[in-house]
């Protein structure tokens, strides 16, 4: 199968105050089309900025990424912008609904911005599969934890994207609704064929996909195919 | 624990400050100026006038005036003053002059200002004169070059720069030349006519004003001569300029209350991010009268230090307004520091902050220690009783200050309830507006229009105090655009042929024919030939005016007792008079025992007269008995010669008189020939250009506007700094959503465009209401105050609103960079922690 992701011998410093602290350093791995991939490691071991700069969020200091066949270096940050929303889901931790939007609105932001034509209708229908087409017209401040990350859920795969990035996807549910949240995730997932990149500290999560990338101080410690697969 | 929970917040209370500094700066500096204006009045009120007092009457002293003068020690200088033409040898340019003839040693207090120094003295020596220093400069004259007033031609002996008696605006409209006295009879110019004054000085520095004024004052009253001390100059002038500063210390003072509306805004999102904060304290055992002082400590300190640098700038500031009003000052105004201005500016600052920050700083009061486990956005009932209270403690202080300002109840009232209005308008269009756009929201806009129309209601939304801040800067420009224009027109004339725009004064009935026929070669008609006869009035219905001047209790206006009434005669009326009461007479035969006239209804309402009653008339010593038969309306602001008083034809044809004739002269050119040509056949006659005029009004109007302007200026200013207040308070929601949006795959201009679309709907809302609300209060005062009818200039739309509308633009999208330059990721970690 073919590469979706590639990353090779990448580093990225961050400065704070005078000093420079170094967040990752030599990553090299790869993750081929359809497959699902989890990043693990304790807290400020570099998950959630690995998953960024995979998703083109910011430059990198050294080392190469392709996306979607695309090196990320030879991008701006507009011809990046245009390839994630073409390209890319997301999935935050803690929603990143906007406020001002209804949950119908929100799903339909990915395709407003590509100019799609029947954005509302498309929204409408992952909103119904995620099963709150019937919530459709709340707002964020008017939905429960669980409810407003499946309208994130839909809102990511509202685009019907290549890759899709989650970032701590049940890090603010508890355990129920989080198994629930899960699995429309991976319903979703394989129903679209989508390629799936979880960052996640829930090693049972991990256990879920094909691939487990371990990290520790901003490195690769283990890169291991999991027993699923 | 105040002042560690402010080192946090630093600058984001810095930024409340600053909404506040402009406002205190405003207040103080007009405050502080007003203080120095008065003191320097109140010291330079000798220098002003240039004696202790003077005696002054419209015609030469009699026997029994100068009986009284002597008794006084004699006057010690005296001077005649009249309007008259100039006409300037070296280039043939003539010029409407205030003629005053000197004699003995004015000023006694003070000096004549002139360039060089010497030709103060020197003038009455040589026999020369001291020309105005702006006419000097205008018509491009030198000392040596020579002015020709009536018959006799003076060498001009130096500039005049200031001279006691000469003020700014009145020296604009005829400039004053200075000559010595004793030419004046020879010059041919005291002809019966013209409006002459004569002022008798006194140097008595020991003498007792106030008992003077009580003794002699009614005498010389009964010779129709009046008695004025240096006090009653520098107290009237004092009351002129007070009026003024009040009116701008009010101006000052709604840029600070924008101000203040700017921290109220701000502090309740700062305190609403501290609720948490406020809910752990209580957790930790703080009370709530510890958890509330820890922010109105800060608040209070914010707002002293704020009115300190307000202060501070407001005394620096002052410095340049002697510049600013030169026009305006009749002298020179040492600036010092005044101690109650940096005391109010001090209180202002402490007081106004912590009013304004009360509403959103008793939510701390009511914070629940769960919040810490729980968000509640709900305050309680009793919590909004006291903003109840707060509110009522805001307006009560604006209500107290600006008694304190104005000195009355009713336009303190006026203007609170003015204020109330205005601001009020405002914010309900923009709740209007808010909420026409959820229930209307246009669905078929383009994402970005919609994404913007969305930004005006998210949580933290500053889109109310915005509006107030940009409509009210937006509504004192365009009020003042507004009500400059309808001015202008009411004093615009005519352009057309037939419409008089060069009027002739103290034309002498024999003179008549022969101006007539210096007008008719040059191509030009005679419009108008009036005659005009002076008088006084001698008894009103059955009591002499000397009775009516004695009794304390009357209601007659005293100007009609003193006054020298300039009459005419005619058969019709004319096309700025309507009549109101009675009938018109248009002629009366010569022997007819009652002469019925017409009085304009101003004159019968201070005269307390009505239709029927009888007035008795001196007419330069023939007593004339006439009756009231009929009263008109007179729009004196029309460009034409009005009347108070016109008698029917057939009775003052041959009383002394003479005429005022006019004509239109179609170009300047023809006109300056013309009055050059006048001048020097006749140079007793006095020319008023109505063009000049015009071009004088707009000049004066542009001057006053400018100062105004001056002071809307802290308002627009202290309305940009709100604005940046809001865009920052507002910037790390809006990078957030930004950061989102580029994250979903959004590119620059997507969310440049959302951004700057936000902004064009916030300008275009804001000034488009303030322009509509200045129409209404323009529209008020054309019509409640200035009486004249109101045709609005477009200028306000097509200049103010887009102007203010893209400074918004402007200032929004300049503090907006940071939204498009933040990297998602650092934003989206940032978040996550």
């Amino acid at each position: 199968m073919a590469k979706i992701l590639n990353v090779r011998n990448l580093r990225k410093t961050y400065t704070s105050g005078s000093k420079n602290l170094t967040v990752l350093d030599d990553i090299s791995f790869s993750i081929e089309e359809g497959e699902t991939f989890a990043i693990v490691g304790p807290s400020g071991s570099g998950k959630t900025t690995l998953l960024g700069l995979c998703a083109g969020l910011d430059e990198i200091d050294e080392g190469g990424i392709d996306l979607c066949g695309e090196d990320l270096s030879t991008l701006n940050e507009d011809q990046r912008a245009l390839l994630r929303n073409k390209k890319v889901g997301f999935i935050f931790q803690d929603f990143q609904l906007l406020p001002t939007l209804t949950a119908l609105e929100n799903v339909s932001v990915p395709l407003e911005l590509q100019g799609a034509p029947h954005a509302t209708k498309d929204a409408m229908e992952l909103l119904t599969k995620v099963g709150l087409g019937n919530r459709h017209n709340h707002y964020p401040s008017q939905l429960s934890g669980g409810e407003q990350q499946r309208v994130a859920l839909a809102r990511a795969f509202s685009n019907k994207p290549s890759i899709l990035f989650a970032d701590e996807p049940t890090g603010n549910l508890d355990e129920e609704t989080g198994e629930k949240v899960i699995k429309l995730l991976f319903d979703l997932n394989t129903e679209m064929g989508t390629t799936l990149v979880i960052v996640t500290h829930d090693l049972e999560l991990a256990k879920l996909n094909q691939h487990v990338l371990r990290l520790k101080g901003g490195k690769i410690v283990i890169n291991e195919t999991s027993a699923i697969s | 624990m105040a002042w560690r929970d402010g080192k946090a917040s630093g600058k984001r209370l810095l930024l409340f400050m600053a909404s506040i500094i402009l406002g205190i700066a405003a207040v103080v500096s007009i405050q502080s100026f007003s203080d120095n204006l008065k003191d320097n009045i109140g010291l330079q009120s000798k220098a002003l006038m240039g004696a202790d007092f003077l005696i002054d009457s419209n015609q030469p002293a009699n026997e029994r005036v100068i009986q009284l003068m002597d008794s006084l020690g004699g006057a010690d200088a005296r001077e005649v003053n009249f309007a008259s033409m100039a006409a300037f040898t070296k280039n043939g340019a003539t010029k409407l002059v205030q003629v005053r003839g000197m004699e003995g040693g004015f000023p006694f207090y003070g000096e004549l200002e002139t360039e060089p120094a010497n030709a103060a003295i020197e003038f009455q020596e040589k026999g020369g004169a001291l020309v105005d220093a702006t006419a000097m400069l205008q018509f491009n004259l030198k000392p040596g070059d020579s002015v020709k007033l009536g018959s006799i031609t003076f060498p001009i002996i130096g500039s005049l720069i200031t001279a006691p008696g000469s003020t700014g605006i009145g020296a604009t409209a005829a400039p004053p030349i200075i000559v010595p006295f004793r030419f004046m009879e020879e010059s041919g110019l005291l002809q019966r006519g013209s409006r002459l004054g004569y002022n008798y000085y006194f140097k008595n520095p020991n003498i007792d004003l106030k008992e003077l004024n009580k003794k002699v004052d009614p005498l010389l009253d009964a010779e129709n001569a009046d008695l004025d001390t240096h006090t009653d100059t520098s107290q009237r002038l004092g009351r002129r300029y007070e009026n003024v500063g009040r009116f701008l210390n009010l101006v000052a003072f709604i840029a600070l209350l924008l101000g203040c509306v700017g921290i109220a805004s701000s502090v309740h999102i700062y305190i609403k991010e501290k609720l948490k904060s406020v809910a752990v304290l209580k957790c930790l055992g703080a009370t709530r009268k510890q958890t509330f002082l820890i922010y109105l400590l800060q608040i209070a300190g914010m707002g002293l230090l704020g009115g300190f640098i307000g202060t501070i700038i407001g005394l620096v500031l002052q410095q340049t307004f002697p510049v600013i009003l030169q026009e305006f000052l009749p002298f020179q105004v040492e600036i010092s520091t005044s101690f109650q201005s940096i005391f109010v500016g001090l209180l202002l600052g402490v007081c106004m902050s912590v009013l304004f920050a009360l509403s959103p700083l008793i939510n701390t009061w009511f914070v629940s220690p769960l919040q810490v486990l729980r968000v509640q956005e709900d305050t309680n009932k009793k919590s909004r009783l006291y903003q109840i209270w707060v509110m009522l403690a805001i307006v009560l202080f604006v209500f107290l200050f600006a008694y304190w300002l104005l000195g009355r109840w009713s336009f303190a009232a006026s203007f609170v309830t003015g204020i109330l209005v205005t601001f009020s308008i405002l914010a309900g269009v923009s709740i209007l507006f808010m909420r026409l756009i959820k229930r209307y929201f246009p669905k078929s806009w383009s994402f970005a229009a919609r994404q913007s129309l969305l930004n005006l209601y998210r949580p933290n939304n500053q889109t109310v105090v915005l509006i107030l801040a940009i409509g009210i800067g937006t509504f004192l420009i365009s009020t003042l655009y507004f009500t400059k224009d309808f001015l202008l027109a009411k004093t615009s004339f005519e352009s057309s042929a037939e419409s008089p725009n060069l009027i002739l004064f103290d034309v002498q009935t024999e003179q008549r024919d022969a101006v007539a026929n210096t007008i008719t070669p040059n191509g030009l008609t005679v419009i108008d030939n009036i005659p005009i006869v002076t008088m006084r009035m001698e008894r009103i219905k059955d009591r002499s005016v000397n009775d009516i001047r004695l009794d304390s209790t009357t209601r007659v206006n005293k100007w009609i007792l003193n006054h020298e009434f300039r009459t005419t005669y005619r058969d019709s009326m004319i096309g700025s008079e309507k009549l109101l009461e009675g009938e018109w007479i248009p002629s009366v035969a010569l022997n007819a025992e009652v002469i019925p006239i017409s009085l304009a209804d101003n004159v019968a309402n201070d005269a307390l007269v009505t239709l029927g009653d009888t007035i008795l008339f001196n007419v330069q010593g023939k007593l004339m008995t006439t009756v009231v038969g009929n009263i008109r309306q007179v729009d004196w602001a029309r460009m034409q010669l009005n009347f108070s008083i016109v008698f029917p034809k057939g009775v003052l044809e041959n009383a002394p008189q003479f005429h005022v004739l006019t004509t239109n002269a179609p170009d300047k050119k023809s006109s300056a020939n013309l009055q050059r040509e006048l001048v020097r056949k006749f140079p007793n006659v006095s020319i008023i250009d109505l063009r000049q005029v015009v071009t004088l009004i707009e000049n004066i109007l542009d001057k006053i506007s400018w100062v105004i302007t001056f002071m809307a200026f802290f308002s627009i200013l202290t309305g940009i700094i709100v604005l940046i207040g809001s865009v920052r308070n507002s910037k790390y929601q809006r990078i957030r959503e930004s950061v989102l949006l580029r994250t979903l795959g959004a590119q620059s201009k997507q969310i440049l465009k959302i951004n700057a679309l936000e902004y064009l709907f916030l300008g275009v809302l804001g000034s488009g209401v303030g322009v509509l609300l200045s129409l209404v209060s323009s529209f008020l005062l054309a019509y409640f105050i200035f009486d004249t009818p109101f045709i609005p200039s477009w200028v306000p739309f097509l200049m103010v609103l887009p102007g203010i509308t893209l400074l918004v633009l402007f200032i929004g999208l300049l503090n907006s960079r940071g939204v498009l330059n933040s990297p998602p990721l650092q934003v989206l970690r940032k978040e996550g922690k």
